[in-house]
């Protein structure tokens, strides 16, 4: 299907990611005509590269960003502070799929932990159970295994020495993972055959990503147009404050103005706040949707770490679903352990050339050879964990601009003592798993090199002074402007957020239908 | 690299320098090239500089069995930045200078002093983190380490050994899973 540009009763979504490219097929799904850009290019089943180099170039978002403050991306100077994609589909094409629940607790995460010092906590002003409603439609859509009737996945080597290390250390919740990856054929899609490339793109789709399930099938419907390699640099407003439509950059490089009667930003944190940001008016000096002074602060990355164990027999890490391993125990708010909120031990495996650059500390010499030497020998965790939302915490633009000539967006972040407790404490916990299980040698890493997970830049809030947008996305100073992607989470919680931002664009569909037939936009 | 046939093309291409070497015979990195003896022809760097390179690479990242064919794959990469960007190889020509005269042909302890003493320069920075991703990165060096590599075409691991581990008990069904197309 194809839009005329001057077509303003047309949706606008930037970004097809979980966010957008579930909205758009929601939206469809209801006869509503939407436009959807995507920065990247078209992927398929059939041209993923495994070629782990390819892949990386075929789907990351490589246009610069920068960082700054004490996070790890910041101090190593790291040229990807954040590895996002820029590809139809989004995060979904190379998530690694891990799908746990938010909790009661963590939705009410200021009255839980209290007013810690130096951090702006807030509750969600979602009720759980209303979450949780769209969580459990949100599982079935992408066959969760061990929820909405799944199998989980069998367990692979990797897992084998997570589960007997951390039985051993003395957890109970330690099985093979929540994961939107089939643990048999359903949906259309394939079964899992445990090729441990779910990074480079699940060449049996059994990885749940909009590029092959919510995609087609708003096409299918006949009411989406999506333009691929077009990317949005600004949303345009009229004079009484309504966006008008959005301005953004076609395949060969053309600017174009696409009008819209709503538009709803989906592209990462990031991406989401530097568009806002670079949409600054007279009318809105300080970014669009920012009178609360909020866009871009309360940035979250969740607290990351990686632990690498070497054994004196062969783990073969590489063979096997990447992610397919989980401890739930520390996941929880057990103030006696010295810091608020909680983490997950999540299984992970690196091929030989990424794990360098992503799980290993800073080292050369002899000493980090040696680890390198030991990579039949390897099982390897991370741990995902609550940040502090912090006001200073925040995506700002660059001083560096891209391709276009427009200032890209800076990370900035300085770790809370409650982060840097969680990490010691999980890197320790790490540490006793791994031993537990007979490692004779443990590396650690401190932090990640880069975020995957972007949260918190637009928070919801019931209150337009202390958040960037409603219940529902959408933003209090601008009724036809929404946010459908994790920059809306009012805290990060523990669990990896793309679960939570389907089941949010599921919730937020309903609600754009329902103000679209009552006229309020 | 090629192997073979240095010479044929050097009237063309702006040959700077040449590093050579001949592969171990029976190695598994034998079998995968197409001939033992290769040579890197270098297009920024001179053949003296190529060599202190390739003397960095190795003690940043000693690996004793790994061939010389794969850490001149990294001073290719190198090669191939300074000749696109002549900061880059100003960056690096200064840097190894830096290191002293005879750095491609001391001892290791005094390579890793002359290396330790400009660790925190942007030279050292840069050297190291291209040589830890393009080191890891090649066939070579899957082969070396053991991986595997891209399993789609040969249906996964999922028959491959994906859980052939035996040297821990086996986790019980109710925090695994049943193998898919097991009557599930």
């Amino acid at each position: 299907m194809k839009y005329e540009l001057g077509d303003d009763g047309v949706v606008v979504i930037i970004g097809s990611g979980a966010g957008g490219g579930t909205l758009a097929h929601e939206l469809t799904r209801r006869g509503i005509r939407v436009v959807l850009l995507e920065a990247g290019a078209r992927q398929s089943l059939a041209s993923f590269s495994q070629v782990p180099n390819e892949a990386f170039a075929q789907l990351t978002w490589l246009d610069p960003r920068t960082s700054s403050g004490d996070w790890a991306p910041a101090q190593t100077h790291s040229p990807l502070p954040a590895w996002l994609t820029k590809t139809v589909g989004g995060t979904t094409t190379h998530w690694g799929a891990v799908t746990p629940r938010l909790t009661a607790t963590e939705l009410k995460a200021r009255t839980h932990y209290g007013a810690l010092p130096g951090t702006s906590l807030t509750d969600w002003p979602i009720a759980h159970e209303e979450l949780l409603r769209y969580v459990e439609l949100a599982e079935q859509r992408l066959c969760v295994t061990r929820r909405a009737g799944n199998p989980g996945l069998p367990a692979s080597n990797n897992f084998k020495v997570m589960y007997n290390g951390a039985r051993k250390a003395g957890y109970q919740k330690v099985h093979s993972g929540y994961l939107a990856i089939n643990s048999r054929a359903q949906d259309g899609r394939g079964f899992c055959i445990q090729q441990g490339f779910c990074v480079q793109g699940c060449k049996m789709g059994a990885k749940w990503s909009t590029l092959y399930t919510d995609i087609p099938r708003a096409e299918a419907t006949g009411k989406l147009d999506l333009r691929i390699q077009s990317m949005a640099t600004r949303i345009e407003h009229d004079a009484a404050g309504r966006v008008t439509g959005v301005v953004y950059r076609d395949a060969g490089g053309a600017e174009q103005r696409q009008k819209a009667r709503a538009v709803c930003v989906a592209g990462n944190a990031p991406e989401t706040t530097r568009l806002l940001l670079l949409s600054q008016s007279g009318k809105f000096p300080r970014g669009l949707a920012n009178s609360s002074d909020q866009l871009g602060r309360n940035y979250c990355h969740h607290v990351l770490g990686f632990t690498i164990g070497i054994f004196d027999q062969p783990v073969y890490m590489w063979r096997g679903t990447s992610q397919a391993g989980l401890v739930e125990d520390e996941a929880i708010h057990a103030p006696k352990r010295g810091f608020a909120g909680g983490y997950f031990v999540e299984l992970v495996n690196f091929d030989v050339g990424s794990l360098p650059l992503a799980a290993l500390p800073y080292g050369w010499g002899r000493d980090y050879a040696s680890i390198m030497d030991n990579y039949r020998n390897m099982a390897g965790f991370m741990i995902v964990g609550e940040d502090m939302p912090r006001p200073g915490n925040r995506i700002t633009l660059s001083a560096v601009k891209d391709a276009h000539g427009l200032p890209v967006a800076n990370l900035h972040v300085d770790e809370h003592p409650n982060d840097l407790a969680m990490r010691a404490h999980g890197q320790k916990q790490s540490r006793r798993i791994m031993e537990a299980a007979g490692a004779k040698r443990v590396v650690q890493s401190e932090g990640s090199p880069f975020a995957t997970h972007n949260l918190g830049t637009a928070r919801m809030s019931t209150d337009p002074g202390a958040g960037v947008t409603n219940p529902h996305g959408q933003t209090h100073d601008i009724r036809n402007l929404f946010i459908s992607d994790g920059s809306v989470f009012s805290t990060s919680g523990a669990a990896n957020p793309t679960l939570t931002i389907v089941a949010l664009a599921l919730r937020q569909a309903e609600y754009i239908e329902r103000e679209m037939a009552a006229k309020h936009i | 690299m090629r192997s073979n046939g240095v010479a044929d093309r050097r009237d063309f291409l702006k040959v700077t320098g040449v590093l050579t070497g001949c592969l171990v015979a029976g190695s598994p990195l034998a079998l995968l090239a197409p001939s033992r003896a290769w040579a890197l022809e270098l297009t920024a760097f001179n053949t003296d500089q190529g060599a202190a390179l390739l003397a960095a690479v190795r003690t940043l990242l000693p690996h004793d069995r790994l061939d010389d064919a794969v850490y001149a794959s990294v001073v290719r990469a190198c090669d191939a930045d300074a000749a696109r960007d002549a900061g880059v190889r100003e960056l690096y020509s200064r840097g190894l200078v830096s290191l002293g005269a005879g750095f491609a042909t001391a001892k290791e302890p005094e390579r890793v002093a002359a290396l330790k003493a400009i660790e925190s320069t942007p030279f050292f920075q840069q050297l190291r983190v291209k040589a830890i991703s393009s080191l890891y990165s090649s066939p070579l060096a899957y082969a070396y380490f053991g991986y595997e590599g891209e399993a789609f075409s040969k249906g996964g691991y999922l028959h491959r050994g994906f859980d052939d581990l035996k040297w821990l008990p086996e986790v019980p069904p109710a925090d695994s899973g049943p193998m898919p197309g097991a009557g599930s």
